[in-house]
């Protein structure tokens, strides 16, 4: 059993060097593809985060306060909210802390917001739910509370976004599965093109009495190592392009959707044991399928 | 060794071979002869399962080949040597890796692979060819290749199918040569030939097929006055 592993992989070892034509266009298949997937991947990852962003971002809500509301009245206010089991923090913030949130917001351009005297802002509570679910019956509690302006939260808009997420990640699952059988028929092809140019090879083979499990076990372990080599290609080749985007994008990102990328380092780790699992068993499948027809005796 | 008992062959209207049978015994040398279609590839097929027959038992070695499972194919192969009249050996093994193939596949360890397959190398008489690879060898080269592979691993018995169809009469006669020195050590050899001479000059045993039937069987006979 194990002489005979040793023999595939030997053999397969010779074969891929052997058969260099063959493996490069195998190898350049496989790596398109999960090139592509891969692509999908990051998307999905960083829709996953970019959502878990907004939820957390627009979980709060926020309470005007008229100005004739004093600090005490709103103290009360923070007392009730915060004894609601819904309600995660509600926190008081003053004009001024408000006045400086929002030049903070605006950056470099904070100067425009010199000429703003005196302070239009109100003073404000800023309720996080736990859940955001949770918001609306919050916000009827709030509404009762004598002494508030206005009430604003994004419950619809968190929602919208949210459902759009869902529908990207959806979407993109269906396109990796579609992707990964689309690998396997392109691989069991190839494979099938080198398999049919040793037809005679295996029929000899088989003349001298070689098992059909020793026939495949080469064209097997050929199969898996040019799926770990396109694995191992197209995971470095992901992570130099991935990097490019972080590096032109992350501000970017960051300013226009209020979310980061996902790091690489985390990235990279996982698409490499994810590539070289899918690669592996994309090739030995591709070898198993394209091998059928001729080992029937 | 080997027995046929009434085997019957059709392919739909067509005889295959009809009602053969024959007691090949250990140690034989055996030409097959008989025109093209006559049956012999047919013969040779069944004992080798690449074919089943219609009806009748065929035996090798007390095995019964007619009802073999599918899974035993491969174990009936390795008990028998085969070499062609195309020699088939593997284009891209040398000649070592060719022999050694054969050894490969009953799970043989390098050790013993590494020192038998010098030994019928220098048997059949290529010792010096080992690392060539098959294009680059003469016919007669490659056919000695073909039966250093087939030997190897001793089997009890060697088949030959036209193993000389494609050599030149001397070349012929150096391979007929190295098969009687193979049978001289005790494998069985079942030669398919159509080479006269040879046939006359070797003085075997002679079985003429014809139409699917067997006609003759000598002793020590000669290829027939018709063909």
């Amino acid at each position: 059993m194990i002489r005979s592993i040793g023999y595939a992989i030997k053999q397969a070892v010779t074969q891929v060097f052997r058969n260099r034509t063959m493996t490069i266009a195998s190898m350049f298949s496989i790596t398109a593809m999960l090139l592509i997937l891969g692509l999908f991947f990051i998307l999905v990852v960083n829709v996953n985060l970019a959502s878990e962003n907004v939820k957390k971002q627009f979980d709060s809500i926020q309470l005007y306060l008229l100005e004739t509301t004093d600090k005490n009245t709103a103290q009360g206010m923070i007392d009730s909210l915060n004894s609601m089991p819904e309600v995660n923090e509600a926190i008081y913030v003053d004009k001024d802390t408000a006045m400086q949130e929002f030049r903070n917001s605006w950056g470099n351009k904070a100067y425009l917001l010199d000429g703003v005297d005196p302070n239009p802002l109100p003073n404000s509570i800023k309720i996080t739910v736990s859940n955001l679910e949770d918001a609306d019956l919050v916000v009827e509690v709030a509404k009762t509370f004598q002494g508030v302006e206005d009430i604003k939260y994004y419950q619809t808009e968190v929602n919208q976004v949210l459902k759009i997420t869902d529908y990207i990640q959806v979407g993109a699952l269906v396109i990796i599965v579609f992707l990964i059988f689309v690998s396997v028929v392109v691989v069991s092809n190839t494979v099938k093109l080198t398999v049919l140019a040793r037809e005679r090879e295996i029929s000899i083979m088989k003349y001298i009495g070689a098992t059909n499990w020793f026939i495949r076990g080469p064209f097997l372990a050929e199969g898996m190592l040019i799926g770990c080599f396109s694995a191992i290609l197209s995971a470095g080749l992901i992570s130099f392009i991935y990097y490019k985007i972080c590096e032109l994008f992350s501000l970017r990102a960051l300013a226009l959707l209020s979310t980061s990328l996902v790091p690489l380092n985390f990235l990279i780790w996982n698409l490499v044991w994810i590539f070289i699992s899918l690669g592996v068993c994309i090739g030995a499948f591709g070898s198993i399928v394209s091998m059928r027809r001729f080992l029937d005796t | 060794m080997i027995v046929y008992q009434n085997v019957t062959k059709y392919y739909g209207n067509n005889i295959g071979i009809e009602n053969v049978n024959i007691h090949i015994n250990k140690g034989d040398f055996v030409f097959l002869v008989g025109p093209s279609g006559a049956g012999k590839s047919t013969f040779i097929k069944l004992l080798l399962k690449e074919l089943n027959a219609d009806s009748g038992s065929i035996k090798m070695n007390d095995m019964e080949i007619t009802n073999l499972s599918n899974r035993l194919i491969p174990k009936l192969r390795r008990s028998t040597g085969i070499v062609f009249q195309d020699f088939r050996l593997l284009p891209k093994k040398t000649v070592f890796e060719n022999v050694a193939f054969a050894m490969e596949i009953i799970h043989m360890s390098s050790r013993t692979i590494r020192r038998q397959v010098p030994q019928v190398l220098s048997l059949v008489g290529i010792s010096s060819k080992a690392d060539k690879y098959p294009h680059e060898l003469s016919a007669g080269e490659q056919q000695r290749v073909a039966i250093a592979r087939a030997i190897v691993n001793n089997p009890a018995v060697l088949i030959a199918d036209e193993p000389t169809g494609n050599l030149d009469p001397e070349t012929a006669w150096d391979i007929m040569r190295l098969l009687d020195k193979i049978n001289r050590r005790g494998t069985t050899i079942l030669m398919v030939t159509h080479a006269k001479d040879i046939v006359d000059r070797m003085g075997k045993r002679v079985v003429a097929i014809e139409k699917g039937r067997i006609v003759r069987d000598d002793a020590e006979g000669a290829y027939g006055i018709n063909d």
